[in-house]
This record gives C-alpha cells, structure tokens and sequence, in this order.
C-alpha cells in the first residue's frame, strides 16, 4: 500500500534528509519515530502531499507521488488522506459541525449523517455547533481527529498527537484514534518521537 | 457550506474590521449616487418645465432672476413691463406665440399667477375638478397647493399682496375657486392661476384704496389712462424659427428698456456654477472610496497573517489553491458589493430628505429612484475597488507554503 525507496529532500540546500525505506502492506498501522530533528514532519508531508521530494519514489495506494501535478495532490489528498495535527487546527469562523461540512463539501461530499455518527462516535456530538475556540484541548484534538475521518480517507497521517500529553491521555489519545481507524476502514501511521507508543504499535521503523 | 458561505462568515466573524471598510464605501458610493441623483433630478425638472420656451421678456434685471421667476417661479421677478410694449414684442413676426404672464399676489405663500389660458395649454394642465375660470376673481388651483392647503371646490381664498406669506391682505382679494387641477408634475402644480384681469383689478382697487382721500379729478384722471398704464411681469415666448434664437433677444436688449433672457442658455450657467461645486464634493466623495479600498486591503492582508493556519488547514483537506484565492477575493467583492447597495440605499434616503426640503421652502418636489447608467459605473467601480483590494492577498494566498507553515507551528 506504501512503498517508499530512496527518498531524499532537502531544503535550500541547507538540510539535507535521507530517508530509509518503508514497504507497507494493506491493513497496517505504523509507528513512525524519531528525535527532534531527523526530518519527522518533513517526512510526513512528503506522504501528504504537502512537499515533493527531491528524488527517490513514494508510491501511495498505487500511485507515484512525485509524479504529480500540485492539483492532482490536492485531489488525491482529499481522497485518501486525513491528516491529524499536532496541534490541531480550525476554520475559527465556523462551528464545529461547520467546519466538518466544509471539509465535505472540499471533497465534493454532503452527508449530515456521517457527521453526526462521527461526533456521537468521539463523543462530542453536544458541542456541534459550539464555535471551536470555546472548546477544551481535549476536544478540540478530538475535532481534529473528526476532520481527518469525515471523508472516509483510506490513510491516517497523524503529527504528534501524543506528545504533549500525560500518559493517562496519551493512551487514551492513541487508543481513541486507532479505533477511529478500524471503525471507519483506514490505516493509520503516526509520526512521533513519543517513544511511549512504541507500546500500541506491532509494527514500527525507526528514523 | 461552500466558499462563497465560508467567505460571508468570515466576514461575520470580524465585525469591526469588516463594518469600518464597509462604512467608507458606503459614505463614498452613497455621496457620488447622491449628487448625481439631485443633478438628474434637478435637470430634468427644470428641463420639464421648460416646454420649449425660447425667450422671456421682462423687466431690466438679471437675466436668471427673470428666468427663475418667471418660468420656475421660484425667485422674485425683475419688475414690471408695459402691456403695450409687450404687444410690440408678440406682435414681431418672428415671434411664433406669446404668454403674458403677471404677478401681484400669494395665498399662504403659493403665488397668483395672472395668466392667458395658453398658459395652462403650455403646461397641459387638465381640469380634474369644476371648470375653466370664466370672470375675473375666479381661480384654478394646482394640486400640490390643494393637497397642502386642502383647499376645496367654491373655497374663497383673500390673497395677500406680494409673493410672500407676510404681505398685507386685500380685504378685496377674494378669489374663488372654481376649479382643481389634476397633478401635471410641472410648475403649474404649486401655482394658483387666475386670468390677467383679475390681477389688474385687484391691484386698481388697491391703488384706489391709497389715493381714496386724494382729489376726485386726479383719480378721474388716472381713470382715462387705465388701458395705458396696465402692466404684465413677464412674457413667455416661442419663435417662429430656432434661428430667431441668436438674434432677437439681442435686439429686444439693445433697443428697447425692456429685458430678453433665453432659458436653456441661463439654465446651463447655472449648473456650471454650481456643477464646480458637485465636483469638488464627488472628488472626494472617491477619494473615500479609495481609502475604502487601502482599508480593505490591510484588512485582508492582516486576516491573512492571523489565519494562515486556517489556510493551510483548508488546503490540507484538499481545496486547491484557486479555491482559496477565490475565497479572498469573495470576501471582499461581498463587502464592496453590499457597500454600493447600502450606499444607494443611502442615496435614496438623501434624496427623499432633500426632497421634502426644498418642498418645505420652494415648493418643489423631486419623486424618481430609478437607477442612473452613472450609477451602474459605480457598481462597476466597486467591484473594482474589491478585485483589486484582494489581489494582493488572494495572490499570497496562492503562493503559500503549507508545508512551511504547518511545520512553524
């Protein structure tokens, strides 16, 4: 499902990453973890589609990133992929039930339903139409997460989710979105240097 | 939800910011749509009520004063002329008609016009009540004077001398009306209108009245020469041919005491002289406009800045970069849009309280919202004034790295 060879990117000439190898098969989660710096989030949005790499191939759901146009990875991101951010953002102007169906109507979808089983699903449905800064971080990380699964994405790409919390929540955290995961069909790979979660994960490399 | 409804809660989300850039477009569109209303309007009420007009002879004086007077009857006329060097005048072969027209009285401020029928015909007032006046002291009145006054068929109104409400009353001057004119929108709206004999009665009786306890055989004497000494205010006149235009006037001012003015000439002058002022005035009415725009820009440039994550959020669930760039440049086409039409809305307001003003003080009365093709430029220079305003940052919004600043925060 991802295969990934001989990726390399650097920026302005200034740092330079190579990355090693991924090859995951269907039905996987990852862990992906390293220390601050070895290029974690670069490498996460090499996988989204946010950078292109300088060489080397990602092959994602088939599909040879690198080979691309920038409106073609738009449209393939809102395909496959929902992205949870270390720290989670928002549309401030809308409500919490608006900036799902945003999210909808970006990818060409309209389904009240799936939004509401999404919310019910976190538990946050009563704060539907709460604008997002009068949320807690709890919530507001578990809107984030609704965000990255209300287009039925095939893949989970998540940031850090962890990192700034206590072990109590870090496991519920990670617990909550693997369950997302199998819940709605998608795979889910975490980048992080939380070495905690190595834990919840069968399968992890190493940056 | 989609783009244009995101854009309008954006909006909504930054009231202040927002409602200031609006508040200057709406002032600098509301003033330029005024002026060029009262201007329009003003232009074709004088224009209405020229009816092809071409000359006024009257007494020696300024010539928009006689204009005004005599025509739009708003000023006070020049003075007085002789009826017999007017029928000299109407009976040039050059002249094609000729109305005399006299002044003397008022009632409650609207003015008694001592007029021939043409003058009614000139204006096409239609009888909508009783009939045409038959003997002296009989009255028709217009319908702004009725509707004000209420005033009613066989009503008798006791004039006062002079064209202001103030002037001493004739306990002689008692008119009676028979008959009300229906709504011309013209001038003979707001005038009462009674036959030329009746104003020179009146104004006999009350000279009569002055030199009662004067000798009886100079009052005898004044008798003998009432036919010569009758006098008119002004004549109305058309010319046989256009051409009479240039030379006439110029002979009637050269050689003889009495005055000749052309309307349409004196009435161009007059909006030049007060057209510098509405330029001045729409000057800076798009100077506002242009701050306008500086204001919306910095606004869009700072919401920008603060919501760039917001930005990169949308991108990241997959809008493209024209969807976002697009999304700017709503937002600020859907501030200047509503801007030009409050400031119309504005502008009508002006208009109407402009309207009851000068309806107060001068008896007229401008009624018409209809759309001007100036006012259309206006929109057209709105939406302008958003597109280019939001240039700037829907292209920064364009060329945003995501990436970079996802990874920033």
């Amino acid at each position: 499902m991802l295969k990934t060879k001989e990726v390399e990117f650097n920026y302005d000439n200034q740092m330079f990453f190579k990355f090693q190898n991924i090859d995951l098969n269907s039905n996987e989660n990852l862990l992906i973890i390293g220390e601050s710096g070895v290029g974690k989030t670069t490498l996460m949005h090499l996988l989204a589609g946010l950078l292109k790499s300088n060489s080397g191939s990602i092959k994602l759901f088939d599909k040879e990133l690198n080979q691309m146009s920038s409106y073609q990875l738009d449209s393939f991101r809102k395909n496959n992929i929902g992205i949870v951010f270390q720290r989670p953002h928002f549309v401030n102007s809308l409500t919490v039930k608006e900036n799902l169906q945003l999210a909808q109507y970006i990818a060409n979808k309209n389904d009240n339903t799936r939004i509401e089983s999404i919310l019910k699903n976190l538990n946050i449905f009563e704060k539907s139409n709460k604008k997002t800064n009068q949320l807690s971080q709890g919530e507001k990380q578990r809107v984030s997460i609704a965000l990255a699964i209300v287009n039925s994405p095939k893949l989970i790409l998540a940031d850090e989710p962890t990192s700034s919390l206590d072990d109590n929540n870090c496991s519920k955290v990670i617990k909550l979105l693997k369950k997302q995961a199998t819940d709605f069909g998608a795979q889910l790979i975490v980048i992080t240097h939380d070495s905690r979660l190595k834990k919840h994960f069968k399968k992890s490399i190493e940056l | 939800m989609n783009i244009f409804k995101l854009s309008i809660k954006n909006i909504f989300n930054k009231p202040l910011s927002s409602s200031i850039s609006l508040a200057l477009l709406v002032l600098g569109v509301g003033i330029i749509s005024l002026l060029l209303q009262l201007n329009t309007l003003i232009k074709d009420q004088m224009d209405n009520n020229l009816r092809g007009i071409d000359m006024v002879v009257g007494a020696k004086g300024s010539p928009l004063q006689l204009i005004l007077s005599s025509v739009y009857h708003i000023d006070s006329p020049t003075g007085n002329i002789s009826l017999a060097e007017a029928e000299t005048i109407s009976n040039n072969r050059m002249v094609g008609s000729s109305i005399k027209i006299l002044y003397g009285d008022n009632y409650k401020g609207f003015r008694i016009v001592g007029a021939e029928k043409k003058f009614i015909e000139l204006y096409k007032g239609v009888i909508k009540e009783g009939k045409d006046w038959d003997n002296p002291y009989e009255v028709l009145v217009g319908s702004k004077v009725y509707e004000k006054l209420k005033i009613n068929l066989g009503d008798e109104l006791i004039s006062s001398h002079g064209l202001r409400e103030t002037g001493q009353s004739h306990d002689e001057g008692t008119f009676k009306v028979v008959g009300l004119l229906k709504p011309s929108n013209s001038v003979i709206d707001q005038l009462i209108i009674t036959s030329p004999q009746s104003v020179w009665d009146i104004h006999e009786t009350h000279d009569h009245d002055e030199h009662e306890n004067e000798n009886e055989h100079e009052h005898e004497h004044e008798h003998e020469h009432e036919h010569d000494n009758r006098e008119i205010t002004a004549m109305l006149i058309k010319f046989k041919s256009p051409m009479n235009i240039i030379q006439f006037p110029r002979q009637i001012n050269e050689n003889t005491n009495l005055q000749a003015a052309v309307p349409s000439y004196e009435i161009s002058r007059l909006f030049k002289l007060f057209g510098f002022g509405i330029e001045t005035l729409s000057y800076l009415a798009y100077l506002i406009i242009i701050v306008s725009g500086f204001s919306l820009f910095i606004n869009l440039f700072n919401s920008m800045r603060e919501r760039k994550y917001e930005m990169a959020l949308i991108r990241t669930l997959g809008a493209s970069r024209f969807q976002l760039s697009t999304m700017i440049i709503f937002e600020s086409l859907v501030l200047t849009i509503s801007g030009f039409i409050l400031g119309l809305l504005f502008s009508r307001f002006g208009v109407m309280f402009v309207s009851s003003l000068m309806e107060e003080s001068i008896n007229y009365n401008l009624n018409s919202l209809k759309i001007l093709n100036e006012e259309y430029w206006l929109l057209g220079l709105s939406v302008l004034i958003g597109v280019v305003s939001s240039l700037i940052p829907a292209i920064q919004v364009y060329k945003m790295n995501i990436s970079k600043i996802l990874a920033d925060a």
